[in-house]
């Protein structure tokens, strides 16, 4: 049976090289992110995951190979001819960050209105109606703000909606941020280590809303993330990446057992991985549960 | 007088906060005193000390080491003052105390300066005013900050502040208005009025670079010579060549459209070379653009007419209406009687209308789109990438329409001087115009034209400083000092509110309540 990321992606990475002077940070590196799936980006630490996100939002060129982001109206965009801006505005790819990049200065609505900028652009008849007070533009600025309630109810900040986005809790800002991305109305969501630093219940809540994203707008998320638990519950398929090169692509379940994976994490030989692997796994899983938050700072 | 030099002091003492010198110890008293003594000197000596003056032929060197003694003197005095009575205070002397002393000496101050100003026309009075008015302040603030930390609130002199700012703006726009026709009020003080708009037009303008944008611009005069240069030329050369003699008292109305476009256009000239610019690199390419401007207008004889500037620059005219003294003139049409004042009001009210429209548009664009990326450019540029939005087009769009506000009050500048020349346009204008705009803090459209006010008013304050003649030595020119008096005012400022006057940001769109964001979280840009 094709899997769903095979059948119909919306985005293919195709055979992408990324080379920093001598380094090659990415490696002849192909995969597919499914339409309605939530795929999961994996690698230890170095492996060159933010390196591809940064190749498909376009702040990197790739030295070779194509990326091609296909909407459901049969347009294609090829990611690496296009500019970082307009991936988001045409494309449809938002992203997130690994540090979080909120405008912090910024109240919670503005920021969410911020990222409405290129509607609102068009309907201030690019800043002339807007400065001669068009009703246009208002309509347009309250549907704006209506928008945006809608998301701050969906990630539980609607009270906090004109307080400044610095002064929200981590977690808070970890979901405003994929809020914002969310905003422009994307196609793909690119999730750079959401659960980083959040406890389990806040880790919970992460999931419940990818989740519930990925439902109602029915758009795929691709996410790098380190936390096993996030990755093993909610992601429809999994890619693993280490010094740059794909190791293995699959179904979580598929790729926990998977002996060059736990290679790659554990280090230790093939023939006796796959045991030790599951049962370390499950001890995680378990673990990850019970325990308070492990903090997981940015490499 | 013992208080007078203190202010100069001020910044050592709240750095100070907790004294170096335990109370009762004698010694270390004595090594304090005799470092600020030594300090005193250090500053006072060359600057006060010694005086090149030039009488025939050679420079010689006179020496005032009496006036350096008694200024060093009223240092050290005043420390040990405030030693034993602000810092280790005695135990019956409480900061109530203090804090009225404070308003005794302000009150004192300023009736002594009403005196000296309105009644007696004595110089003492009015130095005696300012420095009693000065270091009551100084007095109140610092031990209203003190118990207000005992409290565990806030400074009271930001909870003052802030809140005026809602009425500040209405009062100063109504004051504005009002002004030419308030009795008393001459044409000397419409001059002034007239230069402090178009220092607040040029602030507002700027603001929308650095203070919005985030973008440090350190070239900002060469807008405003844009745009004087601009009028000059095509109103006493090239419009009536092409259009003839009658076109010239519209000119300032048909060129002041066409300087700001010419000054947006030089606003995306800067623009493009500087896009991927940022922090000192940004400032020191737009220092150096500023200067291009003014050096190619000083070698540019044929066109410019180089050094010599351009002169019998058209005066405006009350939309085709002279105002000279004759039938076709301004008083005849609308049968008042003539006076040159008219003129002057009439300038008035147009930079007065210039520099509200540049508020205005401002604030307008704070709440659309183009403001909002401008904000958050100024807040993180990767992140406003990721959202999809045009940073090339954002940035240029602030350079041009903060250069197209330059245009308009060069353009403005032209025909009140009727006579433009380079030296106008030296790098000591952007300085002054980018110190509003720091000092007002940055984004803040009140804070610029209470900074405006501040710093343009004590510029000519200085010039009228009868008063400090009277106390100083024979052959002492108050005007010789006053870039050291701003000077020490800048970092006094910068040590007391760093972010500038206003420090909160006022957010474009609200949901149910509008909250100030604290300056402390709103980034300052990249440079």
């Amino acid at each position: 049976m094709a899997n769903t990321w095979q059948a119909d992606p919306v985005l293919s990475v195709e055979h992408i090289t990324m080379r920093f002077g001598g380094l090659v940070a990415i490696d002849d590196l192909s995969f597919n992110v499914g339409r309605n799936d939530i795929t999961a980006l994996i690698g230890p630490n170095g492996a060159g995951k933010t390196t591809v996100f940064n190749c498909l939002t376009g702040f990197y060129k790739p030295t070779e190979g194509m990326i091609v982001m296909r909407h459901e109206d049969g347009k294609n965009f090829i990611l690496e001819r296009m500019d970082d801006f307009r991936i988001s505005q045409f494309a449809k790819v938002a992203r997130t960050f690994q540090n979080i990049r909120l405008f912090a200065g910024m109240t919670v609505l503005e920021n969410l209105v911020v990222a409405q900028h290129n509607t609102l652009m068009k309907a201030s008849g690019y800043t002339v109606a807007g400065i001669l007070g068009s009703r246009a533009y208002k309509r347009a600025e309250k549907e704006a703000v209506d928008k945006a309630t809608y998301w701050l109810e969906k990630i539980h900040l609607i009270d906090r909606a004109d307080d400044p986005a610095g002064d929200l809790p981590y977690g808070a800002q970890r979901r405003l941020e994929i809020a914002r991305a969310m905003c422009t109305e994307p196609k793909l969501l690119c999730l750079d280590e959401p659960a980083a630093g959040l406890n389990p219940r806040e880790s919970d809540d992460l999931n419940k809303l990818l989740l519930s994203i990925r439902e109602d707008q029915g758009i795929g998320i691709l996410l790098i993330e380190h936390d096993m638990k996030v990755v093993m519950e909610i992601s429809d398929h999994v890619v693993v990446l280490d010094y740059g090169q794909k190791i293995a692509d699959g179904t979580p379940a598929e790729v926990k057992i998977d002996p060059a994976v736990i290679r790659a994490y554990l280090g230790v030989d093939e023939e006796e991985a796959p045991p030790i692997a599951e049962k370390l796994i499950t001890e995680a899983i378990a673990r990850a549960e019970n325990e308070p938050p492990a903090q997981q700072g940015g490499r | 007088m013992a208080l007078a030099p203190q202010p100069t002091q001020q910044g050592g003492a709240r750095a100070a906060r907790s004294p170096t010198v335990p109370p009762g110890d004698q010694k270390r008293l004595l090594i304090d005193l005799l470092l600020t003594g030594l300090i005193a000197s250090a500053i006072f000596g060359p600057i006060v000390g010694m005086s090149a003056t030039a009488p025939q032929g050679g420079l010689v060197l006179q020496y005032r080491w009496g006036t350096v003694f008694w200024l060093v003197a009223a240092v050290v005095i005043g420390r040990l003052l405030l030693h034993l009575f602000v810092w280790n205070r005695p135990d019956w002397v409480k900061p109530i105390h203090v804090k009225r002393l404070g308003a005794g000496l302000v009150a004192i101050g300023t009736l002594a300066l009403l005196l000296g100003l309105f009644v007696f026309d004595a110089p003492w009075f009015d130095a005696v005013g300012i420095f009693g008015l000065i270091a009551g302040a100084w007095f109140y603030i610092s031990s209203s900050n003190e118990t207000a930390a005992e409290r565990g609130a806030p400074s009271p002199l930001a909870h003052a502040i802030e809140p005026l700012g809602k009425y500040l703006g209405i009062a100063l726009l109504l004051i504005a208005i009002a002004l030419p026709f308030i009795p008393g009020v001459d044409r000397r003080i419409v001059d002034l009025a007239i230069l402090m708009l178009t220092y607040v037009m040029l602030g507002w303008g700027l603001n929308i670079v650095v203070g919005l944008a985030g973008l440090l611009d350190l070239g900002y005069v060469a807008f405003y010579a844009v745009g004087a240069y601009a009028y000059a030329l095509l109103s006493t050369i090239y419009f009536p060549l092409w259009f003839g003699d009658g076109i010239t008292p519209w000119a300032f109305w048909l060129v002041l459209p066409l300087a700001g476009l010419l000054a947006a256009c030089w606003g995306l000239i800067l623009g493009f070379p500087v896009l991927r610019l940022r922090g000192d690199y940004l400032a020191i390419v737009t220092l150096a653009f500023g200067e291009i401007i003014r050096i190619i207008l000083i070698n540019w004889y044929d066109f410019t007419g180089g050094p010599n500037g351009i002169s019998d620059i058209p005066r405006p005219s009350f939309f085709g209406i002279p105002f000279t003294n004759d039938e076709n003139g301004f008083a005849a049409t609308f049968g008042l009687a003539y006076s040159p004042l008219q003129r002057i009001i009439f300038l008035y009210y147009v930079i007065l209308v210039l520099a509200l429209i540049t508020n205005f548009v401002t604030l307008r664009l704070r709440k659309l789109p183009i403001g909002r990326a401008w904000e958050a450019l100024r807040e993180d540029e990767i992140a406003c990438r990721s959202l999809g939005i045009n940073t090339t087009n954002t940035k240029l769009t602030a350079f041009a329409i903060g250069a197209m506000f330059g245009g308009f009050a060069g353009s403005f500048f032209a025909t009140r001087q009727g006579f433009v020349s380079p030296e106008s346009f030296v790098f000591m204008e952007s300085a002054i115009i980018l110190a509003i705009v720091v000092l007002g803090g940055l984004g803040s459209q009140i804070g610029v034209v209470v900074a405006a006010i501040a710093v343009i008013g004590a510029f000519e304050l200085f010039r009228e400083l009868d008063f400090l003649k009277a106390i100083m030595p024979e052959g002492f020119d108050p005007t010789q000092y006053r870039m050291l008096a701003v000077g020490i005012a800048m970092v006094l400022i910068m040590r007391w509110r760093p972010r500038g006057l206003v420090t909160k940001r006022d957010p474009s769109i609200y949901l149910k309540e509008k909250k100030a964001v604290s300056a402390d979280l709103v980034a300052q840009g990249h440079g």
